[in-house]
């Protein structure tokens, strides 16, 4: 199993380690509950370094990542974020990422699980004056999500942070070793909990001092480590999709709501055509968010039923610290779907009650 | 960590002998490897229980267990608090996170639960094991 720069950092401050993806990653340090709870009312350090970078450079990178990505990557300017997808030519999803635009060329961040495959599509559709570079080993990424990010971020860098907007980044510097030593990083204000935060792109190398220097600083606000199981509830609290959950190979962008990130009047990408006619068709199924109310915690492969019939499945589920009740995502028949509707999830082959609410479950706290 | 004067299953419930009662919680090493303990399915107080049958179920954010019958008998009371305030199992689990209580039918089941000794042992052995 893989290993992060962070790692004996991780099993110094004895969190619980986790197979994920292929690597070996914190599942959480003291209780996912507190670290859950710190994230949304205070702050919390993530170690993300497992997700993939992919570096696009050469006068046809545009034409490459518009071919393969179903976002108007064209209306990036450098200094911007944009969550997109690649698509199979049959419309099933290769993964969903982020494209960052540099003055000289692009980044793509992909799911950890997902970085070999995704360099092997993109090489295989690169052609002309392109270059592409997988920078994963060499590239960390530390996340300080919540209220009190801001503040904390700003004491180490001398980067205006105020200035810098959601889904914006920025070429920076974080002092660390008590102000010894200044490293460049990129800092992104970006984040996959709901709340305000900011993603800091940096060397492998420096990666220890830069978390040690966040956590230490952030110590007065409240910053706490924060590991993959509080991740997992922060983000469906938000109710982001998770590939391999909610989105993977079989499932359409359209059905999992995100359309908004399929720009089909852009000119072709891969699997464009297939989702015109999917359009046409119609949609058979749609992700939903699901509340119970009875006691339960919904899971990942759970049914969904109303009465006695069986009108979809669970792609995750967790408790949610935030309201104190179970909540999932899943997808349903479409005349299931809206808002308000009474249906039921199986726990242990028992029918638990639950309702079809708007998404997210929790108000987002992202900067505006 | 598994005090003494208490009984214990290899499923991880303990048990504590008050006349022909028993009082049935899970160990601290059971609540430490669910983690925050977020929800409880309590029996109901008349339910007549067998010996290794499921008494009530138990919902981690990590995952679900069950929480089974140490010993047979009738369910003469629960813990309610535990309802409104399932994380009493993390903090005290043999304590204020005791689960259930029952009146034992059958006393010769009490011969088949473990020291506090073989108990330690078993979670010993399975540490080693990971």
């Amino acid at each position: 199993m893989k290993r992060t720069p962070l790692y004996d950092v991780h099993v110094g401050l004895g969190a619980r380690m986790i197979g994920f993806g292929g690597w070996e990653m914190p599942v959480s340090y003291t209780d996912i509950v507190e670290e859950h709870l710190a994230v949304r009312s205070k702050a919390g350090l993530f170690d993300l370094s497992h997700m993939g970078e992919i570096e696009i450079s050469g006068t046809g990178a545009l034409e490459l990542i518009q071919r393969l990505t179903t976002n108007d990557a064209s209306k990036l300017a450098p200094g911007q974020v944009q969550y997109s997808l690649m698509l199979y030519p049959d419309g099933g999803i290769v993964d969903d990422l982020l494209v960052y635009r540099f003055a000289g060329h692009y980044m793509l961040v992909v799911n950890a699980s997902n970085t070999g495959k995704d360099f092997e599509w993109i090489r295989e559709h690169a052609s002309g004056d392109v270059a592409v570079r997988d920078v994963s080993h060499e590239t960390a990424l530390v996340a300080i999500q919540g209220p009190f990010s801001e503040s904390i971020l700003q004491r180490v860098t001398d980067f205006d942070l105020s200035s810098l907007g959601y889904y914006r980044f920025a070429e920076a510097s974080i002092s660390v070793l008590d102000g010894k030593a200044r490293r460049a990083c990129v800092i992104s204000r970006t984040g996959y909990t709901g709340e305000d935060g900011f993603e800091i792109y940096i060397d492998r190398n420096y990666a220890r001092e830069a978390w040690e220097t966040l956590l230490e600083t952030g110590k007065p606000e409240g910053l706490v480590p924060v590991g993959l199981g509080a991740r997992d509830s922060l983000r469906l609290e938000a109710a982001y999709s998770l590939y391999g959950h909610e989105i993977n190979e079989e499932t359409l962008p359209y059905e999992a709501g995100l359309g908004w990130v399929v720009k089909v009047d852009k000119g072709d990408f891969v699997g464009r055509e297939a989702l015109l006619k999917a359009k046409e068709r119609g949609l058979v199924r749609k992700l939903v968010g699901l509340e119970l109310v009875e006691r339960g915690v919904p899971r990942a492969g759970f049914k969904i039923v109303k009465g006695a019939e069986e009108v979809g499945y669970l792609t995750s589920g967790t408790f949610s610290p935030s309201l104190q009740k179970g909540i999932g995502l899943g997808y349903v028949s479409t005349q299931e779907a809206r808002p308000g509707n009474e249906l039921a999830v199986m726990i242990r082959n028992k029918p638990v009650g639950a309702k079809v609410v708007k998404t997210p479950f929790v108000e987002s706290h992202v900067k505006k | 960590m598994y005090p003494e004067d208490l009984k214990y299953t290899e499923k991880h419930e303990w048990v504590r002998l008050e006349g022909n009662r028993a009082v049935i919680g899970i160990t601290s090493h059971a609540q430490d490897q669910l983690g925050a303990i977020v929800g409880i399915g309590l029996p109901q107080v008349g339910d007549v229980v067998e010996q290794g049958q499921e008494l009530a179920d138990i919902d981690s954010m990590k995952t679900a267990d069950v929480i089974y019958a140490p010993v047979s008998g009738t369910v003469v009371e629960v813990n309610k608090k535990l309802e409104e305030h399932p994380e009493l199992i993390n903090d005290d689990p043999y304590g204020e996170g005791w689960v259930a209580v029952i009146e034992i039918s059958n006393e010769e089941e009490i011969g088949s639960l473990m020291s506090a000794e073989e108990y330690r042992a078993l979670v010993e052995e399975g540490e080693e094991g990971h």
